[in-house]
């Protein structure tokens, strides 16, 4: 199971440097987002698997029974979920006022900030 | 003890929903301005406990640390937030008169507040993934707080600033889970223990330098510092100074203490990388700031090599190095803000912040002239200002070590950047104006006049005073150092005595 998702953290890590090595900036950013997906995934992992058993504990014990699920990966990858959330949809809502006002996608043509005449 | 650690947290927050709520009225700029003096006085008596006691620790919701959050001070952490509180006040006064109603509407006082809340998170917290919690307010406070105003120029540099920086929040996120899986904790102090115990020393390399790369991407050193001079030159002057003084900074405070604390394994293979790292950003900084020709463009790539003088502190790695990059850290804060603002000054004045746009300001505002000439000494490291003494710790460490290379590198920096000083001298202050306007301070209104000027000498104010009375600053950054470089009282601070030494799981049969 570890490996089966750490293989799909790889492709998932590939497929989103491929989509970022791309001028579009809509295209990096859904890059982005599957690596960021990746990440928490990865975090998961690392808090090793162990499915079928929630982390619960019967009443009138102090530690749970047996082995459970390690909750604290669970609740690292679901406030990253959220942040990550938060962040990319200020991201793509940049980009669209970029694309509206800028009239391009392509990072090459965006030099407002950084003006060519600089080599004066 | 908690509420001393949370009150830095707690004041900026409360401001900003205050602040929020009075976005339309005059009362927002006020409440802000109150929240940051709040901070100040917030962050003064922290510092006096951790100068009483040394570490200070406090576990939020009295979870036994490492399983809760824990804040903790040592004396870099209170001396970062220290700045922190007299950067924002500053600003916060500056804003006063240079921000504009249409951006208070929206929501600038409140953003602003934020953004301190978390840059203060950030130096306080003891625990990673809160450290990444924190890294991300700063990180959408900043977001917002540079593309206010929605010029265009803003959206070209926000949608860098904003790319560059998700891809380093994801390394630093991935860091943080490869971390957890070979260590299972996440509290810093407790990781100092635990790092010692992890078999595979090579994955720990890696991921050492994972998280060099994602802090490296915040602080902006080389090659990863492009989005910085991208950006920094777009929004209001008051943004760009609390973002010169602070955000970078962060990501150095970050660095110094993952490898001061965390990654002390391989210190040869990781702090050779950050001295070669240091290097390079000193020169590529100042050159990339000798062929611009703005003021705020300059500057900024300053920003960039003086950064670098920073992490050569940090790679040097020996007592007297990381006095001089603590020290560094507060003489860069106080004086780039500072640069920040006198360029705001200009421009306010001379219509521009263009070089070939401005001129004549030494003739007609002499004051601002001085004013301008304390921190650009400074930062220069003139003598008898606090760079000097800056510059001279981290050459006479470098050359304590025999390496003479570096030390030649740092003090040929210093000289370019008189360089690019004399060239902001030359052309906004002794070149007449090329329209003929003659810029005088006299032409904003009193109150304006006020409010931009005085946190302008304020902050010269203090650059003076390190530079003349460095004693009791290099003893505080001296016994910082020792701190860092001896984490045992950190350590045992935040994890309490009576259970020291168990790292982990271990740790619960110590508490039950």
């Amino acid at each position: 199971m570890e490996l089966l998702i750490s293989v799909m953290v790889g492709v998932m890590i590939a497929t989103g440097t491929y989509l970022m090595l791309a001028r579009n900036v809509l295209r990096f950013i859904f890059g982005l987002i599957l690596i960021s997906n990746a990440a928490n995934l990865m975090i998961f992992v690392a808090g090793r698997l162990t499915p079928e058993s929630p982390p619960l504990i019967p009443d009138g014990a102090d530690v749970p029974p047996d082995i459970v699920a390690n909750a604290l990966p669970q609740a690292l990858v679901l406030t990253a979920i959220v942040i990550g959330f938060g962040l990319f949809a200020f991201a793509l809502t940049l980009v669209y006022r970029g694309y509206q006002s800028m009239g391009t996608l392509m990072s090459d043509e965006m030099r407002l900030a950084e003006p060519e005449e600089d080599r004066q | 003890m908690s509420w001393l650690l949370a009150a830095p947290l707690i004041i900026p927050f409360a401001t900003a929903v205050l602040a929020f709520l009075f976005r339309n009225g005059p009362e927002g700029r006020w409440i802000s301005v109150m929240g940051s003096a709040a901070l100040l006085i917030a962050s003064g008596l922290l510092m006096q406990a951790v100068l009483a006691e040394g570490v200070v620790a406090g576990q939020m919701g009295n979870w036994p640390a490492p399983f809760g959050i824990t804040l903790v001070a040592d004396l870099l952490s209170a001396v970062m937030v220290v700045i922190t509180g007299i950067t924002g006040l500053a600003v916060a006064v500056y804003a006063l008169a240079d921000i504009e109603e249409r951006l208070e509407k929206l929501g600038y006082h409140a953003l602003f507040q934020v953004l301190l809340a978390g840059v203060c998170g950030a130096f306080l917290t003891g625990d990673l993934f809160n450290l990444y919690v924190w890294f991300e307010v700063m990180l959408i406070a900043s977001f917002g707080l540079l593309i206010l105003g929605g010029r265009r120029q803003q959206l070209d540099a926000g949608i860098k600033y904003v790319t560059i920086n998700l891809v380093s929040t994801i390394l630093f996120l991935a860091g943080i889970g490869l971390l957890y899986g070979m260590t299972g904790t996440l509290n810093l102090a407790d990781l100092h223990l635990a790092v010692q115990e992890v078999e595979n020393k090579g994955l720990l390399t890696v991921v050492a330098v994972m998280f060099m790369v994602a802090f490296g991407v915040k602080a902006a050193v080389f090659p990863l510092f492009f989005w910085l001079p991208a950006s920094y030159h777009t929004p209001s002057v008051a943004v760009s100074a609390i973002f010169a003084g602070l955000l970078t900074k962060v990501g150095v405070y970050a660095l110094i203490r993952m490898f001061t604390l965390v990654f002390t394994e391989d210190v040869d293979y990781t702090h050779t990388i950050l001295l070669w790292v240091a290097g390079f950003t000193m020169v590529t900084g100042v050159l990339g700031a000798a062929a611009m020709n703005d003021f705020r463009r300059i500057l900024s790539f300053h920003i960039v090599s003086q950064i670098g003088y920073m992490i050569l502190g940090l790679a040097l790695y020996t007592p007297l190095a990381l006095v001089g990059a603590v020290f560094y850290l507060v003489h860069h804060i106080i004086v780039k803000a500072n640069l920040f603002l006198v360029a705001g000054v200009a421009r306010r004045i001379a219509g521009s912040t263009e070089l070939s746009a401005i001129g004549g300001l030494y003739k007609t505002a002499p004051v601002l002239g001085l004013l301008f000439l304390i921190p650009a000494f400074s930062l220069a490291g003139f003598p008898p200002l606090s760079g000097f003494w800056a510059k001279y710790i981290l050459v006479k460490a470098s050359l304590d070590l025999e390496l003479w290379l570096v030390a030649g590198v740092a003090l040929v920096v210093g000289l370019l950047t008189i360089y690019s000083m004399t060239k902001i001298w030359g052309n906004a202050f002794w070149k007449p104006h090329p329209a003929g306007m003659q810029p005088k301070l006299g032409s904003l209104s009193g109150r304006d006049r006020a409010s931009l000027i005085l946190p302008i000498a304020s902050l010269a104010i203090l650059t003076c005073v390190i530079g003349l009375f460095p004693e009791p600053f290099v003893q505080f950054a001296e016994r910082a150092a020792a701190q860092l470089l001896d984490p045992v009282d950190y350590v045992a601070t935040v994890l309490g005595t009576e259970v020291e030494g168990a790292t982990g799981l271990a740790q619960l049969e110590g508490i039950e």
